[in-house]
C-alpha cells in the first residue's frame, strides 16, 4: 500500500491549505460532501478536531452524523472534499488501514469469539506479540472494571458489560481516534448515566481523540469538549457546550438543545446597549445584544424556560399573560403561559408562594441579558 | 385473556390454548405417522428375523441368519462403504459449490433478493425424475457434450460418462444443490453485518473479515446442509437407476434388487433397517451438535 499513500500525498490539496504551524488537528474535515445517488447526506462540511479532545456530532436522526462518524472509518465513501487523520489524508486509505477504534450502537461483540479474542482482535492484526497482546488485554479491562473475564463469551455478560468490552476493543491498541456511534442508546436509562461517566473518564485517563455521534443532548452536554450541532447535512454550529445552549446561533440549535421560548417581534427602540422590541402579539420585551440592533429589524428573541421568572426581575417590562397549564416539580414548577403569542411561553422556575392556577394571570419577565436575539 | 374476563363456567368448555386442544390438532398427523411410519418400520423389523425359503416365499420361523449374512458378507460392506463414499463426495461438492451463490446471494446489493432465492426454486417445478433424465441427453453417447466434441474434433469416439459414479455424483449435484445453497444463505442472513464491518475497521481486509466472522458464523448452516445433502444422496435411489450402471448401484438400489429382483423379503428387510438405522445416526448424532451449537448461537443473539 506505501504506493496510494504516496500518491495521496503528491495530489494538491484542494483549497488553501493552512501552513502547518503547529501539530496537526487529530482529525480534520475539509468540505467534505457525502451523496448517496441524488440525496445528499451531508455537504460542505468542516471541521478540525483538536487531538485528545471529546467532540460530539449533536443532531436529529438523518442529519448526517453517523454518515460523517462512517465516513472516517471508511464505511462509507465521501464524494467530495477530504478527510485526515494526524495530517494523513486518510479517504482513499481502505478502511483495515486507517488505525481507528469503532464502538457500535448494538455493541457488534463477535459472538463466537470469547472476551480475550474480542479484546486481542485489532492487537492480533497489527502483529502484536503474543504476549504483549496478554498483557494489554488484561489492562484494557481493567479499564472497563470487566478484570478477568477472558474466558466469558460476550452472551454470558449484560449489555453495559458488553458495551464496555466493545470500549476496551477499540482503545486496546491505541487507535488515532476512537469513533463512538450513539454506544449508550441500546442501554436503560441507569446503565446510560453511569456508561457516560465511564467513557469520559476512560476517554480523559487514555488522552485519545473520541468523536461521538448522539441525538440525545443531555450526553452531548455533559460528555463533549465541543459539540457540533447538525442539521440536514450541514453543521448549524460548533462551539463547546455552553456555547450551543447559552447563545445558539440558530433558531434549530436553540430549539434542538433544551426547550427554548422564541419571541418573534420587531426593534422598536435602540437605547445605547438595551433595545426595545414589539412583539408579534403587541406586548414588548428589553434585550441586550452583542449585536448592534437598527430600528424595525426583525430579530427573533430566544429565552430559556429557566431565565423567565414570575414576578418578572426588578426593571424588566412584565408579559402579562394567563396560566394554560402549571406542572408541579417539587420545588421547581412549569408553567405554560398564553401571553398572545404564536406559542405557549414555557417558564421553568423556583417555586415562591403559592402556585398560580390554570387559568390565572400572570406576570412574567427577564432581565435583558438572559436572552439571545437572533 | 379471555379466560380471565369469563366467568368460571369458561374454564370448563374450550378455550384456544387449552392443552387438549393442541393434542387434538396434532392426532391427525400423530395417527399417519404411527400407521404408516412407525408401524411399517416396527414390520419391517420382524421381517429382519424370517426365514427365507425360496424366491417369494419366507417362514415365520425366527432366524438371525439374515443379520449374520449381512455382518459376514463383504458384498453388502463393499456396497455400504460406496454408498457412503457417494454420500459424503456428493455433500462436499455440494458445500463447496453451494457456498458461493448463498454468499452472492447475501452480500449482493440487488435490491430484489426474493428474485434469486425463487430462481433457486425454480427447479423443483420440474418433476425429479425429468430432471435425472434429462441428463442422459447431455451425457450419452449420443449426447449434448459428445456431440459438439465429435463435431469439433476434439475426440475421435464418443467418452463413456454416462453409467458412471461420476454421472451419478453430477445427477445428485443437481438434485441437491439448491437444498444446500438455501441451508447456508439462511445462516449468513442471520449474521450481522456490523460485525464485519467491526472486523474491518480492527485491520482485517475483506478476506480476513470473511475467515474471522463470516465463515465461522455461517458454519451452522453449513453442518446443516451438509447432514442434508448426505442423507439424502445415501438414500437416493432414482439417480443411481437412471445415470449409473450396474457398478454403480447404491445401497437403495441393493434393496429393490433384494426385495424385487431376488424376491428375498427378509433380506431385503435387514438390507433396509441398515440403512435406516445408519442415515438415522448421522442425522442423530447431527442434531445433538447442532443443538449445542443452536444453544451457542442462541446466547450470541
Amino acid at each position: 500500500m506505501p504506493d496510494a499513500m504516496n500518491l495521496t500525498e503528491s495530489r494538491p490539496l484542494a483549497g488553501a491549505s493552512p501552513a502547518p504551524a503547529t501539530a496537526p488537528p487529530a482529525v480534520e474535515f475539509r468540505n467534505v460532501e457525502v451523496a448517496y445517488g441524488k440525496f445528499v447526506a451531508v455537504q460542505d462540511f468542516s471541521l478540525s478536531i483538536e487531538k485528545g479532545s471529546f467532540t460530539t456530532l449533536l443532531g436529529p436522526s438523518g442529519c448526517g452524523k453517523t454518515t460523517l462518524l462512517r465516513s472516517i472509518a471508511g464505511l462509507v465513501d465521501i464524494t467530495h472534499g477530504q478527510i485526515s487523520i494526524g495530517g494523513r489524508r486518510i479517504d482513499d486509505v481502505p478502511i483495515y488501514q486507517r488505525n481507528i477504534g469503532l464502538v457500535f450502537q448494538n455493541y457488534a461483540l463477535f459472538p463466537h469469539k470469547s472476551i480475550f479474542d474480542n479484546v486481542a482482535f485489532g492487537l492480533k492484526y497489527r502483529n502484536v506479540p503474543k504476549a504483549e497482546i496478554a498483557t494489554r488485554v488484561t489492562r484494557a479491562l481493567e479499564m472497563v472494571r470487566l478484570p478477568g473475564s477472558e474466558r466469558k463469551l460476550p452472551s454470558q455478560l449484560s449489555g453495559g458489560q458488553q458495551q464496555r468490552i466493545a470500549l476496551a476493543r477499540a482503545i486496546v491498541f491505541e487507535p488515532e481516534v476512537l469513533l463512538l456511534d450513539e454506544p449508550l442508546s441500546a442501554l436503560d436509562a441507569n446503565m446510560r448515566e453511569e456508561m457516560r461517566v465511564e467513557i469520559k473518564k476512560i476517554q480523559k485517563q487514555t488522552g485519545i481523540t473520541a468523536l461521538f455521534v448522539t441525538h440525545d443532548q443531555e450526553e452531548a452536554l455533559s460528555m463533549s469538549d465541543r459539540i457540533v450541532v447538525m442539521n440536514a447535512g450541514r453543521a448549524e454550529q460548533i462551539g463547546t457546550p455552553q456555547d450551543v445552549y447559552d447563545r445558539p446561533a440558530t433558531k434549530f440549535v436553540a430549539d434542538f438543545l433544551g426547550k427554548a421560548n422564541m419571541l418573534e417581534g420587531k426593534v422598536a427602540t435602540v437605547t445605547g446597549s438595551v433595545a426595545s422590541v414589539t412583539l408579534t402579539g403587541g406586548q414588548s420585551v428589553q434585550i441586550t445584544s452583542p449585536r448592534q440592533l437598527s430600528v424595525g429589524e426583525a430579530v427573533t428573541v430566544v429565552v430559556r424556560p429557566q431565565m423567565l421568572t414570575t414576578p418578572p426581575p426588578p426593571g424588566a417590562s412584565p408579559l402579562r399573560g394567563k396560566v394554560v397549564s402549571s406542572s408541579y416539580l417539587g420545588g421547581r414548577v412549569i408553567y405554560e403561559v398564553d401571553i398572545g403569542e404564536p406559542a405557549l411561553i414555557r417558564v421553568n422556575t423556583a417555586i415562591s408562594g403559592a402556585l398560580a392556577a390554570e387559568g390565572a394571570a400572570m406576570e412574567l419577565g427577564f432581565a435583558p441579558a438572559d436572552c439571545v436575539v437572533l | 385473556m379471555t379466560a380471565d374476563r369469563l366467568p368460571a363456567t369458561a374454564k370448563r368448555g374450550w378455550s384456544l390454548y387449552d392443552p387438549r386442544l393442541a393434542w387434538l390438532l396434532v392426532a391427525p398427523a400423530a395417527l399417519l405417522l404411527i400407521c404408516f411410519m412407525i408401524l411399517p418400520i416396527v414390520v419391517m423389523g420382524i421381517y429382519t428375523f424370517y426365514t427365507f425359503v425360496t424366491a417369494g416365499v419366507e417362514e415365520a420361523s425366527l432366524t438371525v441368519a439374515n443379520w449374520h449374512e449381512f455382518f459376514t458378507d463383504s458384498y453388502y460392506h463393499g456396497f455400504l462403504l460406496k454408498t457412503l463414499r457417494v454420500g459424503m463426495v456428493t455433500a462436499l461438492i455440494c458445500a463447496v459449490v453451494g457456498y458461493f451463490p448463498a454468499y452472492f446471494i447475501w452480500a449482493t446489493a440487488f435490491r430484489q433478493k426474493w428474485l434469486l432465492l425463487l430462481l433457486l426454486i425454480v427447479p423443483f417445478w420440474i418433476s425429479f425424475t425429468i430432471r435425472t433424465f434429462s441428463w442422459i441427453h447431455i451425457l450419452g453417447e449420443q449426447g449434448l457434450i459428445n456431440v459438439w466434441a465429435m463435431k469439433l474434433g476434439l475426440i475421435e469416439a464418443p467418452m463413456q460418462m454416462l453409467y458412471t459414479e461420476g454421472a451419478v455424483i453430477m445427477g445428485l449435484l443437481h438434485f441437491l444443490l439448491p437444498y444446500m445453497i438455501l441451508n447456508i444463505y439462511v445462516s449468513l442472513e442471520g449474521i450481522d453485518r456490523t460485525l464485519v464491518q467491526a472486523a474491518r475497521s480492527m485491520g482485517c481486509t475483506n478476506a480476513q473479515a470473511f475467515r474471522e466472522v463470516t465463515l465461522p458464523l455461517s458454519l451452522p448452516g453449513l453442518a446443516a446442509g451438509l447432514m442434508l445433502c448426505f442423507v439424502l444422496a445415501a438414500g437416493s435411489y432414482v439417480t443411481p437407476q437412471l445415470l449409473g450402471s450396474g457398478r454403480d448401484a447404491l445401497f437403495g438400489n441393493l434393496i429393490y434388487d433384494t426385495i424385487m429382483g431376488q424376491l428375498n423379503w427378509p433380506m431385503g428387510a435387514t438390507l433396509s433397517i441398515v440403512l435406516f438405522f445408519i442415515l438415522g445416526s448421522v442425522a442423530a448424532i447431527y442434531t445433538r451438535f447442532m443443538g449445542m451449537s443452536q444453544i451457542v448461537k442462541g446466547l450470541g443473539g
